[in-house]
C-alpha cells in the first residue's frame, strides 16, 4: 500500500492516527506530493491523502482510509459508526473546513472562527453526555473518535478554540490527544507549529463556500421540528386565542382528600423509606421524589390525587441500630422520622402524609389482614432451624449473625449474604457463626413459624395479574421480575420473626414473635391512610373507583407485585391493588455504589449544605433518573447540565422573554399578530405540549423533563430569529413585529412555568410571580397551549432564575462526597468540611501532587508545548490549593523561582 | 427525490416488507429513522447500510475489507459530492470523473453489485433527464 500525503493537508491526521492505532503502518509506504498534484487518475481535481492499495485501487476520502485499516484490524462495521462518518463528511467537515480558513489562511480570530464550528462540536459534547459514554460510539475508542479527534485535532489543539463550557468534548478530545497513535500523527503533520503547518496546504485550496447560509440554528439536531399539517395548525391557533376563557374552574380543596365517583381518583405511594438510615440519593429518585412529580402532575391535570408515604419502622435492623446508640428502638424511630421528614421537606415533596408504620392502626389493619388470612386456610406453620445466643436469650435474625461464609471462606458473612461472593446464605450453614451483639457463639435451636401459603395462592394471583398487567403502565422491569417469579414457582413465604419490635402476632403459642416485614410493611400504606382519615377504607377497598400508583426501586418489586396482593386477594376483602408498579432502576455515584459505611455518596441530610438549592437537585436527578436503565449521578454532569440545560437555555429564553415585556413595553405584554410562522410556532409548542402530556401519563418522567427543554430550545431560536430588540427600534411595522415575538415568547415562558411545576416548584413559583400568571393558570394544565398572558396583562419583576455553578465549587463537593466523610461531623458548612478532610484524603491528594509534579518536570524537560505546559501547571496549583484546604492550612505562595 | 422517498424504494428493492416511517431533519432535510430496538439513526447512507443488514444482504456492503472501504468511500461520495454539488460546472466535473473511473469497471467496487451503485443511481437519476453525454454511463450500470 502506498499512501500519498502533501504538507500539511488536514487529513493526513487521522489517517496517520488510524494506521497507527490499528497498525497498518508497517506496511504503509508514504510518499509526499504536492498539493496540486493529481494523483488519482480518475479524479479532475487534486485530492490527498489518498491511499493506493495493492490491488491498484485508490482510496481518496479519509474515512474510507481509515476504515480500511480499521477494518484490516478485524473491526466490525456498525450503525452508530456509520453515522458519525457520515455526520463528519457532511456536517462537520464543511464548517470545520471554513474555519480552518479563516485561521490560517485569512488570519481571522475568535468567534470568526470559533462560529462556523460551534454548533458541530455542541452537537458533539452533547452526544457524548447525553449516553455518558466516554467515546463516539461506546465504551472504547474507535474508529470514529479517531475520524473526528483527527479531523478536529488542528483548531482544537488551541485551547482558545476549545469552549470551556463543553466539558464531555474536552475530556474526550484530552483522552484522545494524549494516546501514543493520535500524539505521533499530530507530531508528524502540525511539526510542533500549531494550526499554522497547514498553512501551505490550505492556502492553495479554493475558499469554502459561504458557510453562513448553511446552518443558522444553534440546536441540537435531534430537536428539529417535525412538519405540520394545516388542520393540525389551525387548531393549535384557535385553542391558543381561546386563552383563559377554556380552564375549567379550580376544583376546591378538599380535607381529607377522599375519592369521588366518576372522577379520576389517583392514589400514589411512594416506597416506605426503612427508618435507621439516612436516604441517599439514590433513594430519593427511585422512589419519594419520582412519586411526587407524578403527584404534583396529577394534580395538574385536576385529578382527584392523594399522594402519601411513611417511614418503615418495625425490625430487625432498627433493633440493632437501637442497641448501637444505646436508645429505645422507639426513641430511634422518633429521630430518624423526623431526619427522614425535614429532608424530604426540604426537597420540597408534596406529600399529603408522610406518616410512619409503628402505629395501632397498623397492629389492628395487619392482624386483620392475618385472621383472614388465617381463617380461609392460607397460612401454614413449620419448624425452622435457627441461631439463638444463649447471652443475649434471643433467637438471631439474619442481621445479627456474622461468620464465615461457607462457599467462600469470607470471614464476615452476614446471616443472610455473603458479601464477597453474593451467595445466599441459611444462616445455620455459617461456619463460626458470632451474635453481633455480644460476639458469643449462637446454637442451633428450633422455633416454630407461620408462611403465607403462596402456592395456593398463585391461581388468584396469575388471573388478577391477568387483568391487571394489559395495557397498564407497570414498568418493564417489573413486569420482568414478576414473571420469573411465577416462571421458577411460588413458595410458602415465612411471616413470622423472633424479635420484639414488630406487629405482635395475634396467635396462640406466638406471643413472643412479630410479622417480618415481607408481611406487614406494604399494609403500612394502609395504615398511614387510617390515620389520616377514618375512611380510609373509601381508598384502600375501592379497586372499581381508584388508580393506584405504586413507586419503588426494582429491589421492591416482589413484596408490591406479589406479596401484598397475594395477601389481599386472600384476605378477600376487595382491597385496592396496585394498577401502575412504577420501578426504576440503580442510580450509582460517579463511578461506583453509594455506601453510608465508607462516606461515598451525597445523602439527603448533605444535600442541603452544599448551597445549591433543592431544585436544582431535583432537577438534576430526574434528568438523570435511572429510567430503564441504571445512571449515575455526577458532578461533572450536574454541573453541565445546570450551566447549559438550565441557564442558558430555559433561565435564559425565560428570563429574556420576560426582560423584553419589562424593557420594550413598560412591564405590559404587547398586542400580538401571529403571522404563518408564528402559528406554526404555536402549533410545534401545542405538538411538544402534548408529547410531554402522553410521556407523564404513562409516567415516562425522565423523557418528559426533555419536552420542557425543547420548548424552551424552540423559544430561544425564536427570539434569536426574529430580534425584537432590534426590531423595537424600527418602523411601526418592525415594532408591532417585535409585539408579536415579545408576546408569544412570554405566553410560552408561561406555559414552561406551569410544565416546570412537577419537577422544579419553588423555580416554577418565582415564575409565575414574575410573570404575575393569573391563578387558575398555574394549577392547571391542560394539553392546549393557551395564550395565558393576553395583551395588555402586566407582568411583575423580572430577574434571573439560575446561578452558574462554578468548576471548583462542583469540585470541592466532589473531594468532599468522595470518600471518608463518615468522618465529618454532621451538617457541617463547606468550608468547615474542607478544613477538616479526613487523613485519607490528604494523602490521596498528596500522592496527586507529587504525581502531578512529576509530569510538569518531565514536560519541560522536554521542552514541550508551552499550552500544554501551563495546562498541566494549572492542575498542580488546583492540586496544591485542594490540598491545603484539605490540610486546613493557609494557602501556599507560589515559590518558584526566587529560591534557585 | 426526497430521502425518505429514495429510502422507501429501497426498502422494496431490498424485499423489506415492513415500510418504516422517516421523517426529515434541517434545511438539508436529512432523514432520520427511529428504531425499535434503539436510537433513532440519522444520515442518508447510515439508514440504508441499516436497512441492507436488516434485509440479511449484508453482501451489497462488500466482503472484504477493500470491497467495504470502497463502498463507504462512493456512499460518502453520494453525499458530499453528488448532493452537494453547487453549479453545473460541478455537475460536469463530476460525471466525467465517474465516466473516467467506470470506464474499466462493471460496477463501483469493479465486478459486484453494492449498495453503493444503488445509492449512486438514485442520486444521479435527476441529472440524466438533462445531460446526454451522461447516457452511456447510465447505461452500463442499469443494463450489466
Amino acid at each position: 500500500m502506498r499512501l500519498f500525503v502533501s504538507e500539511g493537508a488536514p487529513g493526513s491526521l487521522p489517517v496517520l492516527a488510524a494506521a497507527g492505532r490499528a497498525q497498518g503502518r508497517a506496511e504503509l509506504l508514504i510518499s509526499t506530493v504536492g498539493p496540486e498534484e493529481c494523483v488519482v487518475p480518475f479524479l479532475t481535481r487534486p485530492k490527498v491523502p489518498v491511499l493506493q492499495l495493492d490491488s491498484g485501487n485508490y482510496l481518496f476520502s479519509t474515512s474510507a482510509i481509515c476504515r480500511y485499516f480499521f477494518l484490516l484490524s478485524g473491526w466490525e462495521q456498525d450503525d452508530l459508526t456509520n453515522q458519525w462518518l457520515e455526520w463528519e463528511a457532511t456536517e462537520l467537515q464543511p464548517a470545520l473546513s471554513a474555519a480552518l480558513y479563516y485561521l490560517v489562511v485569512q488570519g481571522k480570530k475568535g468567534e470568526d472562527v470559533l462560529g462556523p464550528v460551534r454548533r458541530a462540536l455542541t452537537h458533539i459534547d452533547q452526544s457524548l453526555s447525553r449516553r455518558s459514554c466516554p467515546f463516539l460510539a461506546g465504551e472504547t475508542e474507535s474508529l470514529a473518535d479517531v475520524v473526528l479527534w483527527g479531523a478536529l485535532y488542528p483548531l482544537l489543539q488551541d485551547p482558545a478554540y476549545l469552549p470551556e463550557e463543553l466539558g464531555a468534548l474536552h475530556s474526550w478530545f484530552q483522552t484522545l490527544s494524549s494516546q501514543e497513535p493520535c500524539q505521533r500523527a499530530a507530531e508528524t503533520v502540525l511539526k510542533q507549529q500549531g494550526v499554522l503547518a497547514l498553512r501551505p496546504y490550505l492556502q492553495k485550496q479554493p475558499q469554502p463556500g459561504s458557510f453562513e447560509g448553511r446552518a443558522v440554528s444553534n440546536e441540537p439536531e435531534e430537536e428539529e421540528l417535525a412538519t405540520l399539517s394545516e388542520e393540525e395548525i389551525t387548531m393549535a391557533v384557535t385553542a391558543w386565542e381561546k386563552g383563559l376563557e377554556s380552564l375549567p374552574p379550580l376544583r376546591p380543596q378538599q380535607n381529607p382528600v377522599l375519592p369521588v365517583p366518576g372522577e379520576r381518583n389517583v392514589l400514589i405511594t411512594s416506597a416506605l423509606p426503612y427508618v435507621n438510615n439516612v436516604p441517599h440519593l439514590g433513594n430519593i429518585i427511585g422512589c419519594v421524589l419520582s412519586a411526587d412529580v407524578f403527584a404534583r402532575y396529577s394534580r395538574l391535570r385536576q385529578w382527584n390525587t392523594l399522594y402519601l408515604c411513611g417511614t418503615d419502622e418495625y425490625g430487625t435492623a432498627t433493633e440493632t441500630k437501637a442497641m448501637e446508640e444505646g436508645l429505645t428502638p422507639q426513641e430511634i424511630c422518633d429521630k430518624y422520622h423526623a431526619i427522614h421528614a425535614n429532608i424530604y421537606r426540604w426537597f420540597n415533596i408534596s406529600f399529603d402524609i408522610f406518616g410512619r408504620t409503628t402505629t395501632p392502626q397498623q397492629t389492628k389493619i395487619t392482624q386483620d389482614i392475618f385472621q383472614r388470612l388465617l381463617t380461609r386456610g392460607f397460612v401454614l406453620e413449620d419448624t425452622v432451624e435457627q441461631l439463638r445466643c444463649e447471652r443475649c436469650a434471643r433467637f438471631l435474625a439474619d442481621r445479627f449473625v456474622e461468620g464465615v461464609c461457607p462457599f467462600c471462606g469470607y470471614e464476615e458473612a452476614r446471616g443472610d449474604q455473603c458479601d464477597k461472593c453474593g451467595k445466599l446464605i441459611n444462616a445455620i450453614e455459617l461456619k463460626k457463626p458470632q451474635c453481633k451483639v455480644c460476639r458469643s457463639c449462637p446454637v442451633v435451636k428450633s422455633s416454630r413459624h407461620l408462611f403465607l401459603d403462596l402456592p395456593k395462592l398463585e391461581k388468584r394471583l396469575e388471573e388478577w395479574l391477568g387483568k391487571t398487567l394489559p395495557g397498564s403502565d407497570w414498568t418493564p422491569n417489573a413486569r420482568f421480575i414478576i414473571r420469573s417469579w411465577l416462571r421458577d414457582g411460588l413458595k410458602p413465604r415465612c411471616i413470622t420473626r423472633d424479635l420484639k419490635w414488630g406487629t405482635p402476632v395475634p396467635l396462640e403459642g406466638f406471643e413472643d414473635k412479630v410479622f417480618y416485614v415481607w408481611f406487614d410493611a406494604t399494609i403500612g400504606y394502609l395504615s398511614i391512610t387510617a390515620n389520616y382519615t377514618d375512611q380510609w377504607e373509601r381508598w384502600w377497598k375501592n379497586p372499581e373507583q381508584v388508580n393506584l400508583y405504586q413507586f419503588m426501586a426494582k429491589d421492591n418489586v416482589p413484596f408490591h407485585g406479589l406479596v401484598f396482593p397475594c395477601s389481599a386477594l386472600g384476605a378477600e376483602d376487595n382491597y385496592t391493588l396496585v394498577s401502575h408498579l412504577i420501578a426504576t432502576e440503580y442510580l450509582n455515584y460517579e463511578d461506583g455504589k453509594f455506601s453510608k459505611s465508607r462516606g461515598v455518596g451525597v445523602f439527603g441530610d448533605m444535600a442541603q449544605d452544599t448551597g445549591i438549592p433543592a431544585d436544582i437537585w431535583r432537577f438534576y436527578l430526574l434528568y438523570i433518573r435511572p429510567e430503564g436503565q441504571d445512571s449515575a449521578f455526577s458532578w461533572t454532569d450536574m454541573l453541565l447540565k445546570n450551566n447549559s440545560e438550565l441557564l442558558n437555555n430555559l433561565g435564559n429564553f425565560i428570563n429574556r422573554a420576560g426582560m423584553f415585556v419589562s424593557k420594550f413595553f413598560g412591564g405590559y405584554v404587547p398586542e400580538m399578530v401571529l403571522t404563518s410562522d408564528d402559528r406554526r410556532l404555536v402549533a410545534h409548542v401545542t405538538l411538544e405540549l402534548q408529547h410531554y402530556h402522553q410521556l407523564l401519563e404513562k409516567v415516562r418522567i425522565r423523557e418528559a423533563l426533555r419536552s420542557i427543554l425543547t420548548i424552551s430550545r424552540h423559544g430561544n431560536q425564536y427570539i434569536q430569529v426574529n430580534e425584537p430588540w432590534k426590531r423595537i427600534k424600527g418602523s411601526e411595522a418592525d415594532r408591532q413585529r417585535a409585539g408579536t415575538v415579545t408576546g408569544l415568547a412570554v405566553n410560552i415562558a408561561a406555559l414552561l412555568s406551569v410544565m416546570l411545576q412537577p419537577y422544579m416548584p419553588t423555580v416554577s413559583a418565582t415564575i409565575q410571580a414574575q410573570l404575575q400568571l393569573p391563578l387558575p393558570a398555574c394549577s392547571i394544565l391542560l394539553t392546549n397551549f393557551l395564550c395565558t398572558l393576553p395583551a395588555g396583562h402586566q407582568i411583575g419583576t423580572v430577574s434571573p432564575l439560575f446561578q452558574k455553578l462554578e468548576n471548583d465549587q462542583i469540585e470541592s463537593l466532589r473531594q468532599r462526597f468522595g470518600g471518608g466523610q463518615a468522618q465529618v461531623p454532621p451538617m457541617p458548612a463547606v468550608v468547615e468540611a474542607a478544613a477538616t478532610a479526613a487523613p485519607r484524603q490528604v494523602q490521596v491528594l498528596m500522592d496527586e501532587v507529587a504525581r502531578q509534579g512529576n509530569i510538569v518536570r518531565e514536560l519541560k524537560a522536554q521542552k514541550a508545548d508551552k499550552n500544554q505546559v501551563a495546562a498541566e501547571v494549572a492542575k498542580l496549583l488546583d492540586l496544591k490549593k485542594q490540598l491545603a484546604l484539605a490540610e486546613g492550612k493557609p494557602l501556599e505562595t507560589p515559590k518558584g523561582k526566587k529560591k534557585k | 427525490m426526497a430521502a425518505a422517498a429514495e429510502l422507501t424504494l429501497l426498502e422494496k428493492s431490498l424485499g423489506l416488507s415492513k415500510g418504516n416511517k422517516y421523517s426529515a431533519q434541517g434545511e438539508r432535510q436529512i432523514p432520520v429513522l427511529q428504531t425499535n430496538n434503539g436510537p433513532s439513526l440519522t444520515g442518508l447512507t447510515t439508514i440504508a447500510a441499516h436497512l441492507v443488514k436488516q434485509a440479511n444482504k449484508e453482501y451489497l456492503l462488500g466482503s472484504t475489507a477493500e470491497e467495504k472501504a470502497i463502498v463507504q468511500q462512493w456512499l460518502e461520495y453520494r453525499v458530499t459530492r453528488v448532493d452537494g454539488h453547487s453549479n453545473k460546472e460541478d455537475i460536469r466535473t463530476l460525471l466525467k470523473d465517474l465516466n473516467s473511473y467506470l470506464e474499466d469497471k462493471v460496477y463501483l467496487t469493479g465486478y459486484n453489485f453494492t449498495l453503493a451503485d444503488i445509492l449512486l443511481y438514485y442520486g444521479l437519476h435527476r441529472f440524466i433527464v438533462s445531460i446526454v453525454s451522461f447516457f452511456s454511463v447510465m447505461f452500463r450500470m442499469i443494463f450489466l
